[in-house]
Formats: structure tokens, sequence, C-alpha cells
């Protein structure tokens, strides 16, 4: 039971990690019809930044900070140099370009900080464990984590469906010629929106790094979970990303811990550990067969352009 | 078909001439390792001309094709693991099991377009990758030592470079000629009206998810072969191997050549591995020129080498 209820909220972390990583990709792809591989390279620089930064400072607080900053202008200085001249051209154009850019990435950090990776160490503060429950005691940083992305989580809501911004935005992904027509500065408002899934994918980089380490390549693979999350969600849906998140983080994480008892009860000893670990790496794979065979276009489809 | 002197015809001539006569030159000069070079090149060369098949005549942007690399590659290599050496078992495995996974991974994938078809093909190739790394008996994350190459009797003996590189040549040609037959039929015509337009094509009376699949099938299990003879050149198979990169790479070369041209990912995987070559003695930190350079050629360079050349001989 207390084991179950901390990989619950292990699974919940890392889905919300997801989700911020999912949300700033859907957001770009609804209104910009953009896909963009290097998404996954923004989260890492996100890592390395905070790792250089609070090493300088001293302060994790401090270092968190200048790292968001530095990914998000990392983020517009990306856009601007090279992302805006692949708007309305062909997917796969785009594919090979943020792939250019991901080579281009992970080399230049090979460059700069060396191929070994780096730890970001934690402040006191954030190691000790909290009771969450009579007896059940969970680590001080995962729940801020599960605190920051449930509050990042509603923030963009907020922004989203109850600001100017968000009703342009909105406007934006349904109709982008339209609101250029209306006098609105579409060129800004796709730069701001590419910086904002920059600063998000930096923030979820961040929050990762002192859990594991911080090395190349660290965002290619969780990039393609978000896509996972955003074929399962529906593209273009943040509300569908958030709840697919949630779902595959927590099948992910569930489904490592017990699925090795779990065939231990069928199989053999033998066989159960030669199968558990390929199985439960192919578990959310296969929810997405299973989404795609059921609903194609996703569970919570974007409306219909 | 009549044979016109004009650029690109006479590129293309003059890239078999070299590749047929490579050997020689080799023997030659002494120089062993632009064999070994080029062996792996004519290897990727038959990859890559499996994936245009599907992303230039089909137009479904595979992003999974490294996952038959590594399908091919294993076969082989846990065949020779379990003690069946001879050729003629393995390979037809490896095109089997290539095919089959080509089967269900397109009956998938194929319920969707666009954006959603690259992801998909991406995520599966990328649980193809974790199941490879997840098979503790064949070696799991270290990957596959394969000690005998695969064994044809007396036919052909695959430790002989030359005789290696030879035969995967004749599988290159193999390949093309294949696929050039297979765009004239009228299956290939099918293919590529339903890429141009879909719907129509579905109003003629044609099944387009059916032409797809067996399309994708196709590609797929050439691709296979590929990975059979890959797994021979390095005589070792490792999930890194079908590592997302690698489909990337097989992309690349397939847009750098000209997709869409039956001869492009030929010239397209001799430019980027060759230019890998040279980088790479040039620098340790070659994919941060490579990097930048795609993003020039899908900026600037429309239609890839083969596409220049078509308008330098028209200009």
């Amino acid at each position: 039971m207390l084991v179950l209820v901390e990989q619950s909220l292990n699974g919940l972390q890392f889905g919300l990690l997801l989700f911020l990583l999912a949300a700033g990709l859907t957001l770009v792809f609804g209104i910009m019809d953009f896909v963009n591989l290097a998404h996954g390279s923004l989260y890492m620089m996100g890592a390395y930044f905070a790792a250089t930064f609070t090493a300088w400072t001293g302060s994790f607080v401090l270092g968190i900070g200048l790292a968001l900053c530095a990914t998000l202008l990392l983020g517009i200085a990306l856009e601007f140099v090279a992302l805006r001249h692949l708007y309305g051209r062909d997917h796969l154009d785009q594919v090979l370009a943020t792939f250019g850019l991901i080579l281009f990435f992970n080399d230049a950090v090979r460059l700069i900080w060396g191929p070994a990776g780096l730890a970001l160490p934690l402040p006191a503060w954030l190691t000790v464990p909290v009771q969450i429950m009579p007896g059940v005691y969970y680590p001080a940083y995962r729940l801020s984590i599960i605190v920051v992305a449930l509050a990042v989580a509603a923030l963009l809501y907020i922004v989203v469906m109850r600001t100017r911004i968000g009703m342009l935005i909105r406007a934006g992904a349904s109709n982008r010629e339209m609101i250029g027509a209306l006098g609105i500065n579409v060129k800004l408002l796709f730069t701001l929106v590419f910086g904002m899934g920059a600063a998000l994918a930096g923030l979820a980089g961040l929050m990762q790094a002192p859990i594991l380490t911080v090395q190349i390549g660290m965002g290619e693979n969780i990039l393609i979970l978000a896509f996972v999350i955003i074929v399962i969600g529906g593209i273009g849906s943040i509300r569908g990303a958030f709840l697919a998140a949630i779902f595959v983080g927590m099948i992910d994480t569930l489904g490592r811990a017990f699925l090795p008892d779990l065939l231990r009860k069928i199989l053999s000893s033998s066989a159960a550990s030669t199968a558990a670990p390929a199985l439960s790496s192919m578990l959310i794979y296969l929810l997405m067969a299973i989404v795609l065979v059921v609903r194609p276009e996703g569970l919570f489809p974007a409306a219909k352009r | 078909m009549k044979f016109q002197l004009n650029v690109p015809n006479v590129v293309v001539a003059l890239v078999a001439a070299v590749l047929i006569l490579l050997p020689l030159y080799s023997q030659l000069s002494g120089n062993i390792f632009i064999l070994t070079l080029f062996t792996r090149i004519v290897i990727f060369a038959l990859a890559a001309a499996s994936l245009n098949l599907i992303m230039g005549y089909g137009g479904m942007m595979s992003f999974g094709h490294a996952a038959y690399l590594g399908i091919g590659g294993y076969a082989v290599g846990i065949s020779a693991f379990e003690g069946i050496g001879s050729g003629f078992i393995q390979w037809p495995m490896a095109l089997a099991a290539s095919a089959l996974y080509a089967l269900v991974i397109g009956a998938l994938s194929l319920r969707t377009r666009g954006v959603y078809f690259i992801m998909i093909t991406l995520a599966f190739a990328q649980m193809a990758y974790y199941i490879a790394s997840g098979m503790s008996r064949y070696g799991g994350d270290d990957g596959l030592t394969i000690y005998k190459r695969s064994d044809f009797g007396g036919l052909i003996d695959l430790s002989n470079r030359v005789q290696f590189y030879y035969l995967c040549l004749g599988c290159l040609f193999g390949g093309i000629y294949l696929i050039w037959r297979i765009i004239n039929s009228r299956f290939g015509m099918v293919v590529q009206g339903i890429r141009s337009n879909e719907q129509r094509m579905q109003a003629i009376g044609f099944h387009a998810n059916r032409y797809r699949l067996v399309c994708f099938v196709i590609s797929g299990t050439i691709c296979g072969l590929a990975g059979a003879l890959l797994a021979n050149n390095t005589d070792f198979v490792s999930p890194a191997g079908m590592y997302w990169t690698r489909s990337g790479e097989l992309m690349v070369m397939v847009v750098f050549g000209g997709m869409g041209s039956l001869l492009g990912p030929v010239i397209g995987a001799i430019f980027f591995l060759v230019l890998e070559e040279l980088l790479s003695q040039f620098t340790e930190y070659w994919a941060m020129i490579m990097g930048p350079l795609l993003l020039l050629v899908v900026l600037f360079a429309r239609g890839g080498i083969m596409g220049l050349l078509g308008r330098m001989s028209r200009a």
C-alpha cells in the first residue's frame, strides 16, 4: 500500500513534467502548424543552464530563475534566426531542419560542457522527506515538482482562456490569416508563443535535472514520450495533453514498478525477469496503438479548423 | 526509355562506374579503408532507397526506418547466436521479420496522416529500440557480436572483402531495379496517384490504404535486407544502431540526394557518409557543421542534389 501511494505520486510527478514539455510542443504545433524536434534540446539546455548558474551563484533558486530566463531568450533567438523561415513549409522540411538543430545542440553542449554529465545538487531544505499521510513520507523536492507543475498548468489555463493574449493565441490557432488581417502582429505573437513553449521545456528540464543527471541527449527520449502524449491527447489540445501526460506518466511508472512482480506470478521467475523490462517499456506504446485503433484523431482532439 | 546525355544522367553513370570499379582501385592502391567505407555507403544507399520508395513516391514520411535495419540485423545475429549459420535461412528470416513488423506498424500508423504519421512511426521505432535493449539473452544494451558471417555454402564468401562488397552492390542494384519496376507498374502508378490526390483515387475505386500498406511493407522488407548486410559488415548488432537518430540520418540522405528521384538516395548516401567521414577527420564535433548545413539545404536547396543537377542541365 505504501509503495503504491509512493509510486502513484512518482507517476503523477513524471506525468506533470511530461505535460510541461508536451504543452509547449502542442501549443507551437496548434498555433504555428510547426513541428519542433528541437524542443527536446531546449529541455536539455534548461537543465544545463540551471546546473551552470547554480554553480556560479551558489544559490539554487537564483540559478533556476536565471536558467529559465536564459532558455526563454534562447528560444526566442532560435525562432528569430532559423525557425520563423520554416513556418508554412512542409512538415518534412520542419522535421529535418529541427533534426539538424538537435545535431548542432548536442555537439555544441559537448564542446562547451564536455561529454561527462553534470549534477545539479539540491539545497538542504528540499531534501527532507515530508509526511503526506500518517506514516507515509515523500521527498520534498518531488512534492515541490508536483506543486510547481500544477501551478504552471493552472497559470497556462488562465493565460490561454482568460486573458487578451490567450484570446489572440486561440484565435491564431483557429485562423491565422484572419487575425493578421484584423491588425494583430502575427510575427510577434508567434515569437511570444515559441518563447513560452521554450520556457516550459526549460522548466521541465531543470526540474528533472536534480533527479537524473544532466547529460547530452537527455531531451530526446522524453521528446518521443511527449510525441506519444500529443498523439494520444490529440494534436493542438492542451487539455488533451494534460490528461494524456498524467495517464502516460502513471502507466509508465506503475508499469515499471509492478509489472515484474505481476509477471512473476504468472510466468516462471527467469522468464519474467527477461520479459518484464521489455514489456514495461512497451506499455505506453501499446496504449498509443490502442488509442490509434479506437480513435485515430486522439482522445481529446482540438476543434477542427 | 531513351538515354539522354544530360547532367543528372552523366553523374549517375559516373557514380555507377566508380562504385563498380572501386575494388580494383582499392587493390591497386592498397587503400583498404576506402573499400570498407564504400561497403557501408552502399548498404546505407539501399536503406535510403527503400525509404525513398515510401517517402518520395508514396508520400509516407516514415521516421522509423532504422527499426528495419535493426530487425534485419538481429535476425542474422540471433540465428548465428543460436547456431544457425546458413545465410539461406538467416536472410529469409531477416526479410520475413521486417515484413511482419512493417505489416503491423503500417496497419496501425496508416490510420493517420501527415505529422501524426511522422510521430507514430518514430514512436514505434523507439519501442523496437527498447525491446532490443531489453533482450538480455542477446546482449541487451551492449549488443550482440556475430562471430561468423552468414554462410552461403561455396557460393560466396562473405568474409572476403571484395566478394562482400560486390554482394552489397548487387543487392543495391537489384533493389533499385525492383523499385524502378514498382514505380512504373500499375501498382506504383496507383500509389503515386494516392500521394497526389487520395480522395480522387478513392473515388475511382482504389482502396488507398491497402495500396499504401503494401508499399510500406515492400519498403520495410528491402530495408531489412540492408539490415542483414549491415550486421554482416560490422559483425555486430546493437540497439544503438536502431536509435531514432539513425532514422533521421536515413531521411537526411534521401532529402540530400533528392526525394522522389530513383537514384537520389544513392547520391545522398554517398554525399552524407563521405561528408561525415571528412568532417570527423577534421573535427570531433562534426555534427556542429552537419546540423546547420542540413538546415541550409532544407531552406535553400529543394530537390536535393539531383534537383540541383536537373536545374543545371536545363539552364
